[in-house]
């Protein structure tokens, strides 16, 4: 093999590049400062490495599209996927500066892991070939599995940990197996040959079908759609809620990423008889997801169930299948980043005045209007947000989703969507509710507001969300142009 | 200098905006200077336009003065575009001239009031309003002032929102009263614009009028009934009319620009504007004479019997305005537009004379009983309403005399029952009229304490009353008989009037309403300054006692308040509280909770699957890959 090769190109994987080069730095600055405490450094570090992606990401940004070794390819939509996961990441480094003694303790195997499960997602967004997409599944996947038993003295956290592993162990075998199915069907891991054989009617058609059900399930897994979705509440409740923020956020982009381009560039051929059932897996994501989010105590379970309609409400775009659809969904996904990041961090400030350790019960947050009056507004601002209303940024995710599955002809899909959005209302607006018009019992109204419980980290997550869920909303148009699909 | 017309808008915009943002800096003479100088500032353009227009060849004189595309929606175009043409030019020079003066008036008539600043921002905003309306050259944006003056006058008459007495009730409920009323009228304009769009294809007035000749009879009609409603609401006409006795809630300068300048005159602007309009549909027009007549005679018989002095001007105001809806409907735009310039000045000049009553007496004493002989203590108001009193009454040479009777000439010809109606409704108002007169001025005092703390008001507050007095007594040389200046200055307008007087005919009716004015005014001085003793007291007595079996029924306003209460409002109420309690709270929201029930138990079912046990949890992914592999492969 000529070696010129492997440099040809290389710039397509210029931010993932970044961020292995940074792991490895900040492995070694943990090595050489060993026995001190505190991560602050490794934490200002990773933010430090992040944003260089993100920076390296723009430097690419517009170019054509050029594939590398025939594995990953930096097109508009990867972009996109990328710029998603980045921003969840940095904001997810700042989310762990709240005094998490287990994250100071450990800072530099937790950060290191963070920034290995971004390039993994990252990858699956750029994979154009079956092996580089599972090696990148593995690469994020295993980073989680630790990053959720982080807290190693909770046992919530290490039984999230143990669940997410044996299940998603479980969902991967499916994977590998539907991936290898859908070699022998095409005769290569590269989605564009793996289409040309099959369009032009050579390989081995009826290894497509067990092949493509196989896949489904492996992304199903990782997206969380029903009945692959049993993990999420348990893993999302233990693990550590910076985490949990984080991962809500990347898993869904990168796997929704991989997902779409597997679908649209190697199978589009079969778009026919994919959609239907992915279209009812939609449905019932969304309806079992809002309706069991309706029953939910605990804050982070609720927006557990929260993101399982989510993930329904993307599956649309990729049952439409169209270039529109596609960027529809990076839209949504961007929105969805600073939304669901931002009622997270919410969440950690309040559990840490209100719940316990890494969790908060709904009906304690009772008058939390009248004491955080920020925090309140700010919660309320990204629940009206995730149950879409508008000028918000979640609407526009919504509406750009619903528009091209109108247009793809899916109508009565869009219909159940709208009507999934209303129940969804029912359950944030609960949370805007108990936190402005009930009372603390306990302590009664008429108390004088407390001090933020949130670090300032904290406080940036919450601006940026806040102002990215405004200005999108205002703005959704340049946010559209900007954000790429598939083929776009 | 047509193009500098925009000017027109913006000074009073600047003051409304420098007295809101910075106003609480100013001191109450600074804020009265910004907010008057901006008025004069406006009247000093619209006299810059009216020299400018009477430049251009008299056939034409129209210019629009485009500003900026506002409204471009596929075929649907509504510009920011001002209209200049005699018509738009005569009302502005009302509005900012009579405006100005009130403006000016103001400043020492809400002297020390709390809320001074707010005040003259409103006001700022009202003759803002009223400019708009009259100066769009298309239906969308007249109706954008049209709202506007709406809006303004919501808050002008509600004023004094926190107070309360026995004759307005909450003055705030004034403020509302007028605001509803207006949005009926408001309803019956836009769907005028709707039909005419449709019909027309445009709302510009100048294309409107080129392409009315595609509209049907029908459609026509049509419109202009909904038109018709529209002025009813704004002008204050049967069957809308209720609100404008409520206004008087609002401080008198607000009286005095509702009544002279802006608001009421919209409805009589709108249809004399729309006259093209109005030439394809005689029914409409027919029924807006019979409606302006039925008014002007209703409400004058309701002045008769008022005994608040502000509330006579108002209900004269009704009627008065009731002849120019007369005047319109019977196509006499030119003399409507007549009469109500010349309205302007004497009823501002009333309004305005009134005020410095109210501002003379304690308490704002307003109840003309109460008073008496109060030309001993303000002798220049005493002369100044007298003036207006008399304009308004029609006296020979005044300036009401020559627009009124202008109306009356058409109607003369047009339906001469008509005539008969606005013929006996002149009695009236001059009766009434002089009736204020000399209840409030002459005779004798009747409440001692009144009169003796009665005082003359300040120049600032006589001053601008000398300039409409004048106006009021010359202003019918605008429109001598002979000389037709201001009717002719229109006709590029509203057109040459259909019907020319013959001199025999003009002198006859002109000495028939000079003779009328005279008994009306003689009655009044029998009945309420003659003892019923003297032969002229005796025979005037004699005369009002024919009427007086109606007078009940006239204090009592003809009861409209009371059968809007029990017809249309209470029937509402009743339809709404049936909706509130069983439509919405019972039909509607029993299904939304069911819904919300019946979700919240299968959610409550669902998370009963949700064991914790990774063994579920793996059968329920196992379920799923069964599923999948089944639809594929028997599908496949």
């Amino acid at each position: 093999m000529d070696t010129a090769l492997l440099f040809d190109n290389a710039v397509v994987l210029l931010p993932e590049l970044v961020l292995a080069v940074g792991v490895m730095v900040l492995m070694l600055v943990d090595i050489v400062r060993r026995g001190q405490n505190g991560s602050q450094l490794l934490a200002n570090m990773s933010v430090v490495i992040l944003l260089l992606g993100i920076g390296a990401s723009l430097m690419i940004w517009g170019r054509a599209p050029v594939e590398y070794l025939d594995g990953a390819v930096s097109d508009g939509f990867a972009l996109s996927v990328r710029l998603v996961i980045l921003i969840a990441g940095v904001l997810g480094v700042f989310l762990s500066r709240n005094n998490f003694p287990a994250i100071e303790r450990q800072g530099g195997a937790f950060y290191s892991l963070h920034l290995l499960a971004v390039i993994g997602m990252m990858l699956m967004g750029t994979a154009t070939n079956l092996i580089v997409l599972f090696i990148a599944l593995e690469i994020f996947s295993l980073a989680l599995y630790i990053l959720s038993g982080f807290y190693r003295d909770n046992p919530r956290s290490i039984e999230a940990a143990m669940k997410y592993f044996l299940l998603g162990a479980f969902a991967s075998t499916f994977f590998v197996y539907g991936s290898a199915l859908l070699y022998g069907a095409g005769g290569s891991a590269h989605y564009a040959r793996i289409h040309e054989t099959l369009a032009t009617g050579g390989g081995n058609p009826s290894l497509v079908w067990p092949g493509i059900a196989l896949l489904l399930v492996g992304f199903g897994f990782k997206v969380s759609l029903v009945p692959f979705h049993m993990w999420t509440p348990d893993v999302y409740q233990g693990a550590p809620t910076p985490v949990t923020a984080f991962m809500s956020v990347g898993t869904k982009a990168a796997a929704f990423a991989g997902f779409f381009r597997v679908m649209m560039t190697a199978l589009p051929s079969y778009h026919d008889q994919w959609a239907m059932p992915l279209a009812i897996l939609a449905v019932l994501t969304m309806t079992v997801g809002n309706l069991t989010a309706l029953r939910q105590s605990s804050v982070k379970r609720m927006l557990a169930y929260s993101g399982i309609a989510h993930a329904g409400n993307i599956l649309i775009a990729l049952v439409a299948g169209t270039a529109a659809a596609s960027s529809a969904a990076a839209f949504y996904l961007f929105a969805y980043a600073f939304m669901n990041v931002g009622a997270f961090t919410v969440t950690i400030a309040l559990e840490k005045q209100y719940g316990n350790e890494n969790d908060v019960e709904q009906s304690r947050l009772a008058g939390a209007a009248e004491r955080f009056p920020v925090l309140a507004a700010a919660m309320a601002i990204f629940m009206l947000s995730l149950s879409g209303i508008p000028p918000l940024a979640g609407f526009f995710g919504k509406f750009l989703v619903f528009k091209a599955a109108l247009e793809a002809g899916w109508a009565w899909l869009v219909v159940i969507g709208v009507l999934n959005s209303a129940i969804s209302a029912y359950y944030y607006l609960r949370i805007v509710v108990t936190m402005y018009f009930q009372q603390d019992e306990e302590i009664g109204d008429g108390k004088e507001p407390l001090p933020l419980p949130a670090s300032r980290s904290s406080v940036i997550v919450v601006v940026v969300s806040i102002l990215a869920v405004v200005v999108i909303g205002l703005q959704p148009g340049l946010w559209a142009d900007l954000l790429r699909g598939l083929g776009q | 200098m047509l193009d500098l017309a925009w000017l027109i808008l913006v000074f009073p915009a600047l003051g409304a905006l420098i007295n809101l943002f910075v106003g609480d800096r100013l001191k109450e003479r600074g804020i009265h200077f910004v907010a008057s100088g901006a008025v004069v500032l406006s009247f000093v353009v619209s006299l810059g336009l009216f020299f400018g227009l009477s430049g251009l060849d008299e056939h034409h004189r129209t210019a629009t003065v485009h500003l900026w595309d506002w409204i471009t929606i596929g075929s649907f175009r509504a510009p920011a575009a001002l209209l200049i043409d005699p018509l738009s030019v005569t009302m502005a020079l009302i509005v900012t001239g009579v405006g100005a003066l009130i403006h000016i008036y103001a400043g020492g008539y809400m002297h020390g009031e709390q809320n001074y600043q707010r005040f003259f921002v409103y006001l700022n905003f009202f003759i803002l309003a009223m400019l708009v309306l009259i100066l769009s050259n298309n239906f969308v944006g007249m109706f954008v002032g049209w709202e506007g003056v709406g809006l303004a006058s919501y808050l002008l008459i509600g004023f004094y929102f926190d107070r309360h007495d026995e004759s307005y009730g909450h003055y705030a409920d004034a403020g509302k009263k007028a605001f509803l009323v207006n949005r009926i009228g408001d309803f019956g304009m836009m769907l005028a614009v709707f039909l005419i769009w449709t019909g027309v294809g445009s709302v510009v007035f100048e294309e409107v009028s080129q392409g009315s000749g595609a509209l049907a009879t029908g459609t026509a009609t049509a419109i202009c009934l909904l038109l018709l409603l529209a002025a009813t609401g704004k002008s204050a006409q049967l069957p809308l009319f209720v609100w404008l006795p409520d206004a008087m809630a609002g401080p008198t300068p607000v009286s005095a620009l509702i009544h002279a300048a802006t608001m009421v005159t919209a409805g009589i602007y709108m249809v004399a504007r729309t006259h093209f309009l109005w030439d394809l549909a005689p029914i409409a027009g027919s029924l807006a004479a019979w409606v302006g007549g039925l008014t002007a005679l209703l409400a004058a018989t309701i002045a008769l019997t008022q005994v608040d002095l502000k509330k006579i001007l108002a209900y004269s105001t009704i009627s008065q305005l009731g002849y120019m809806m007369l005047g319109v409907g019977v196509g006499a735009y030119a003399f409507a537009i007549f009469h109500l310039v010349t309205h302007a000045f004497f009823k501002a000049l009333l309004f305005l004379a009134a005020g410095n009553v109210m501002h003379g007496l304690p308490d704002g004493e307003l109840d003309i009983r109460k008073m008496g002989n109060l030309r001993a203590k303000m002798p220049t108001t005493y002369i100044l309403f007298v003036i207006g009193a008399l304009a308004l009454a029609g006296f020979p040479a005044l300036s009401g005399f020559f627009s009124k009777d202008g109306i009356l000439l058409h109607v003369a010809n047009h339906n001469i029952l008509l005539y008969l109606v606005g013929l006996f409704t002149a009695l009236l108002t001059a009766f009434y009229s002089f009736r204020a007169v000399f209840m409030a001025f002459c005779g004798e005092a009747r409440d001692q304490h009144i009169h003796e703390h009665a005082h003359e008001s300040p120049a600032v507050m006589t001053r601008p009353l000398w300039v409409l007095a004048i106006l009021a007594v010359i202003g019918g040389a605008l429109n001598l008989p002979m000389v037709l200046t201001m009717e002719h200055y229109l006709e590029a307008s509203v057109g040459k009037p259909a019907f020319h007087p013959s001199m025999p005919m003009e002198l006859v009716l002109l000495a028939v309403s000079a003779v009328v004015a005279l008994a009306g005014v003689g009655l009044a001085y029998g009945r309420y300054l003659k003892s019923s003793n003297s032969s002229v007291g005796r025979l005037s007595a004699g005369i009002t006692g024919l009427v007086r079996p109606l007078e009940p029924i006239a204090r009592n306003r003809w009861y409209v308040d009371e059968i809007y209460a029990a017809w249309i409002v209470g029937p509402l109420l009743g339809l709404s509280k049936w909706f509130t309690h069983v439509v919405d709270q019972g039909v509607v929201d029993g299904a939304v909770n069911l819904v919300g029930h019946a979700n919240l138990f299968l959610g409550g079912a669902l998370r009963k699957v949700h064991n914790g046990l990774v063994p579920t949890y793996a059968l329920s992914l196992f379920c799923g890959v069964v599923a999948l592999l089944l639809w594929f492969v028997i599908g496949g």
